[in-house]
């Protein structure tokens, strides 16, 4: 059995808008394991994006504890959870976030100049398969390939783990399949611990784990025997 | 209350510091143009009342001895309404409580009683009645000086005879608004004072009787001045006439004209700069605001709102900026106008200055305030409004960049990321870029233009009291005495050495230019009161020629070698020619120098003196000032240190006024600019900051990203600034130099290095306040919304 590369223990989050209280995580014990893909699976407002913040170091729990391997996130300062996300988390978002004045590469280029072990950026790039649009602004780009920037950034620092939120939503079927892919190739190539969510259960079949979310906990967990492919994947 | 406007009044609420660094730049400009403008119109409009009831005269002559038969004469010429001849003389004065002596100027009034023209307004007492010895009334300012009331008195020398006066009232007069004593430059109220005697008592006094040596006239509306002053010149040749002058050449008015050129000079410079940088800001921060509503437009306009109406909403944002800044700059230009009102007071003595509120003033400056901060939105508003619902509704195309030849540049300087950003940026709006350069560098401009004044005046300063006029004092003598005199001078109590000095009215002929000046003698050697080259601060020495202040020079197109020249006016109308040696730089008046034995030749006469320049022992001065006052050959004293004193004073004084208010409306505009820039570029590059963050940038870094770029061209404005600046102060120099004085144009270190300071402060205390937004920026929810 894989090392555990996350836990966490009775984490809740509580967000107040005014006089309104959003009960956004209610005690929610996970683990993950390193080398793993897994995904996130559940309606709207069931949690999974705000416990994924909080893995990443984005956001901070209103009780219970979060571990990075034996590093306990839920005790870290803002700057150590800046360190953290610098050295051991990538990111992708549904909207790709990135720089526009910045080409792919220079993009990439963002994160390997802050980084102590980068792969070069034509590296990262050519993992996504993007080697030809490799001096291309973000403007000249379409979703898919821009997505895939945002990986390619996401990995160039070589993380422990990538997180995706929704990384296809803003997607076609046909580039979806093509990020789906990146992303597999990666945890495959590159062993990275990869967290995706998506509110599109078909993508749950090339997971190793499926966890399933509903009113801000856990409400089943899900193991793959055989895993399909992306290109399989009925969209 | 419609949701329109209601979502008006939240929008300013929410933008309330950006509106408000927008506010207050409108504010300053409003300001300027309330107090500029008033004091402008207050000033000139009181003179010109003043003047006109008090009957202040046209033309003005002096003259050595001219009988009263020539009265008719003058009065015969073609458009002289009116001729007043009088007495007019300088006296030393000795007054209980003050040591030094002072100086008075004594002035006839005519047996009929009141002046005709340049009429006394009493303020206390009565006029002195003819035949009474020892009735005089004084100037306003002299008697507060001296705390004098009716009755109290002191004692003058008139040509020799010290007698005990009695002030029987207090008056002002029109040509005394400014009091200026003979050699000096700035009022000195305690040791200068106007004094109105009986004819009688004068001419009985200093031998004129039947004779005048001063003479005004009041001409018809319409007249050729220039003619008047030709035929009366003819008239009093004879008779020792120095040159007659006009309102242009007269002390007082000269003072107040040079004045009201400073007001019309900031109401025309100062007030458009604010303005321009209103509209620019207010285009900014509304363009901004519109492209963040781009979506809530398009739906408004999906519900049936008309493009107008939608722009009307943006447009009354602007208008409410726009209302702020009014009220502010109202606020303060009313109290302003109070300080300048109160400043007038003590310097110019008008018997009815009140500072005058125009109405029109402030409904001006709320045209052009509105009119700017509309400009600006029109310009933000115009596109958007224009777009189809659909098109609105859907998110703009991202920016796009291209690879251009500043591109290529960019990238082959391999800059890291971060700054690379920075670069793209700039050269992706390098309009906004150079409008924000542009206006930051106006705030560097503005201090420089204000504080440069202070180094000027340093300047002036040095020169003309350490360099040019070492004497400690001046003694003036009742008429010319030989050169023999000033062993007199020397034997009396603490002079240490006296030199003396020469002056004669004469008219200087160049070509077609010709000016009447004094011709002043001098010795070689002379240590006490020299003449310098600008340049080279080197003494000029006339040699068998003449050397001229370079301004009067440059009046007279005249260059060293050339051949002036000169028609002494208390002789015949014989022209002497005399060849320019050279040029000096005095800054004050228009200086003629020749030898005084050249000068002596040509006027057919033995050298002579006028005057004497003394160094005193300081331990002596109780003595000498003792002496003087009973010296009967001597009519007047200026003491210089006590001018220094004055000058240093009064200018300390308005230096700070100026120091701080030039800093702080030119801080509000770098903050105004800065502040706003750095919001803007906040709130487009949220999401990227905060994707940067999520990266594991750093605060600092993340900041770097977003100030960097303002930090880039806070650098460039301040040198241009300075540069503008410079410019700036040359335009100033140059609209103020008269025929009074010139100021010289020079800009310390210290001058530059506070502008570039205080807008480098500036623009790091507004950039602070937009990083501690960077610092409380919440990534997971920019991250959520869609651009």
């Amino acid at each position: 059995m894989a090392a555990r590369i996350f836990h966490t223990e009775g984490i809740t989050k509580v967000y107040r808008t005014g006089e309104v209280e959003v009960q956004a995580l209610r005690g929610v014990d996970v683990e993950l394991f390193t080398g793993e893909f897994t995904v996130l699976l559940g309606a709207s407002g069931s949690g999974k994006s705000t416990l994924l913040n909080i893995l990443g170091g984005l956001d901070r729990a209103s009780a219970g504890t979060a571990w990075f391997s034996d590093h306990e996130l839920t005790a870290m300062s803002d700057r150590e959870l800046t360190r953290f996300r610098r050295d051991h988390v990538g990111f992708v978002f549904q909207f790709y976030n990135l720089v526009p004045s910045l080409t792919a590469r220079e993009n990439v280029a963002l994160v390997t100049e802050i980084s102590r072990n980068p792969m070069p950026p034509e590296e990262a790039l050519e993992r996504v398969g993007l080697t030809h649009r490799i001096d291309h602004f973000p403007a000249e780009m379409s979703g898919g390939e821009q997505q895939r920037v945002a990986i390619a950034r996401a990995i160039a620092k070589r993380p422990e783990v990538l997180l995706c939120d929704e990384p296809t939503g803003a997607l076609d079927s046909k580039t979806g399949v093509q990020v789906l892919e990146a992303l597999e190739r990666i945890n495959e190539d590159l062993g990275t611990t990869t967290v995706v969510i998506t509110h599109n259960a078909a993508i749950r079949k090339m997971a190793h784990r499926v966890i399933f979310f509903a009113d801000g906990n856990i409400a089943s967990v899900e193991t793959n025997a055989a895993r399909i492919e992306p290109a399989d994947i009925e969209w | 209350m419609r949701a329109l406007d209601r979502k008006l009044l939240r929008d300013i609420r929410r933008l309330w510091a950006q509106s408000l660094a927008i506010a207050l730049v409108l504010a300053s400009g409003v300001m300027v143009m309330v107090m500029s403008f008033g004091a402008q119109r207050s000033l000139s409009e009181t003179r010109d009342t003043y003047y006109e009831r008090a009957r202040f005269a046209d033309v003005w002559s002096s003259a050595a001895r001219a009988p009263m038969t020539l009265v008719p004469e003058i009065a015969a010429i073609e458009g002289v309404a009116r001729v007043e001849a009088r007495i007019s003389e300088f006296a030393i004065l000795d007054i209980d409580g003050l040591d030094s002596p002072a100086m008075g100027q004594l002035i006839s009034i005519p047996a009929a009683g009141e002046p005709q023209m340049n009429r006394l307004i009493l303020r206390a007492g009565r006029l002195p009645e003819p035949g009474h010895q020892n009735e005089v009334v004084v100037n306003e300012a002299f008697a507060t000086a001296h705390g004098f009331t009716p009755g109290d008195g002191f004692a003058v020398t008139l040509n020799g005879q010290k007698r005990d006066v009695s002030i029987t009232g207090i008056v002002l007069s029109p040509e005394f608004i400014y009091t200026i004593g003979p050699g000096s430059i700035m009022p000195d109220d305690q040791r200068f004072g106007i004094l109105w005697m009986p004819e009688d008592v004068l001419a009985a006094a200093f031998n004129l009787s039947g004779a005048f040596n001063s003479v005004s006239l009041g001409v018809t509306r319409g007249t050729d001045v220039e003619e008047v002053k030709d035929r009366l010149e003819t008239l009093l040749k004879p008779y020792g006439g120095t040159g007659p002058y006009d309102r242009e050449q007269q002390t007082s008015n000269a003072f107040l004209d040079g004045e009201l050129k400073q007001w019309d000079m900031m109401v025309r410079v100062l007030p458009p700069i604010f303005l321009v940088i209103t509209t620019f800001l207010v285009n900014m921060v509304l363009g901004r605001l519109v492209a963040l509503e781009r979506e809530q437009i398009g739906l408004l306009k999906a519900l049936g709102y008309s493009a107008w109406e939608i722009a009307w909403h943006y447009l009354k944002l602007a208008m409410g900026i726009g209302a702020i800044g009014i009220v502010i700059g109202w606020g303060f230009g009313y109290w302003a106008s109070i300080g300048i009102a109160i400043t007038y007071g003590q310097f110019f003595h008008f018997p009815y200055l009140v500072f005058l509120q125009y109405p029109a003033v402030y409904v001006l400056s709320a045209l052009t305030g509105l009119a700017a901060s509309l400009l600006g939105a029109i310009f933000a508003v115009r596109r958007v409004v224009g777009l189809s619902p659909a098109v609105a509704m859907s998110p703009p195309a991202p920016t796009r960049f291209r690879r251009g030849l500043l591109d290529r540049l960019i990238v082959f300087l391999k800059p890291r990321q971060p700054t690379m950003m920075i670069l793209r940026s700039i050269g992706r709006w390098p309009l906004r870029a150079a409008l924000t350069t542009l206006g930051i560098s106006m705030s560097a401009a503005m201090i420089v233009s204000g504080l440069f004044m202070l180094d000027s005046f340093d300047e002036l300063l040095d020169v003309a009291f350490v360099q040019v006029n070492r004497q400690d004092a001046i003694l003036e003598f009742a008429i010319p005495r030989p050169e023999t005199v000033l062993d007199d001078v020397e034997n009396m109590p603490g002079v240490l050495l006296a030199e003396g000095g020469f002056a004669t009215p004469a008219r200087l002929y160049h070509g077609s230019h010709t000016r009447t000046i004094a011709i002043e003698g001098r010795r070689d050697g002379a240590t006490l009161a020299r003449v310098f080259d600008g340049d080279t601060r080197e003494p000029v020495p006339p040699g068998d020629g003449i050397v001229l202040e370079a301004r009067l020079a440059g009046h007279l197109d005249a260059r060293p070698g050339d051949v002036i020249e000169v028609e002494f006016l208390q002789r015949d109308a014989q022209r002497h020619r005399v060849v320019l040696t050279g040029t000096v730089q005095t800054f004050f008046g228009l200086g003629a120098y020749m030898d005084q034995d050249r000068l002596a030749g040509l006027l057919g006469q033995v050298p002579q003196v006028t005057l004497a320049n003394v160094m005193i022992d300081e331990g002596q001065t109780e003595a000498l000032y003792k002496a003087v006052k009973d010296a009967p050959a001597i009519s007047g004293i200026t003491l210089m240190t006590q001018v220094r004193r004055s000058f240093d004073e009064t200018m300390a004084e308005s230096a700070w006024i100026s120091v701080f208010i030039f800093s702080t409306v030119a801080s509000l505009i770098a903050i105004g600019v800065v502040y706003n820039s750095a919001r803007i570029q906040l709130s487009e590059r949220a999401r990227e900051l905060a994707s940067l963050r999520i990266l594991g940038f750093t605060r600092g870094e993340v900041s770097y990203i977003l100030l960097g770029e303002l930090f880039l061209l806070v650098a460039a404005a301040i040198p241009l600034g300075l540069w503008l600046g410079y410019g700036m102060a040359a335009g100033m120099v140059a609209s103020f130099d008269s025929d009074l004085y010139s100021i010289p144009l020079l800009i310390t270190r210290k001058t530059y290095m506070r502008a570039a300071l205080v807008v480098a402060g500036a623009s790091l205390a507004s950039a602070l306040l937009v990083r501690r937004r960077i610092d409380r920026m919440d990534l997971v929810s920019v991250m959520k919304t869609r651009e």
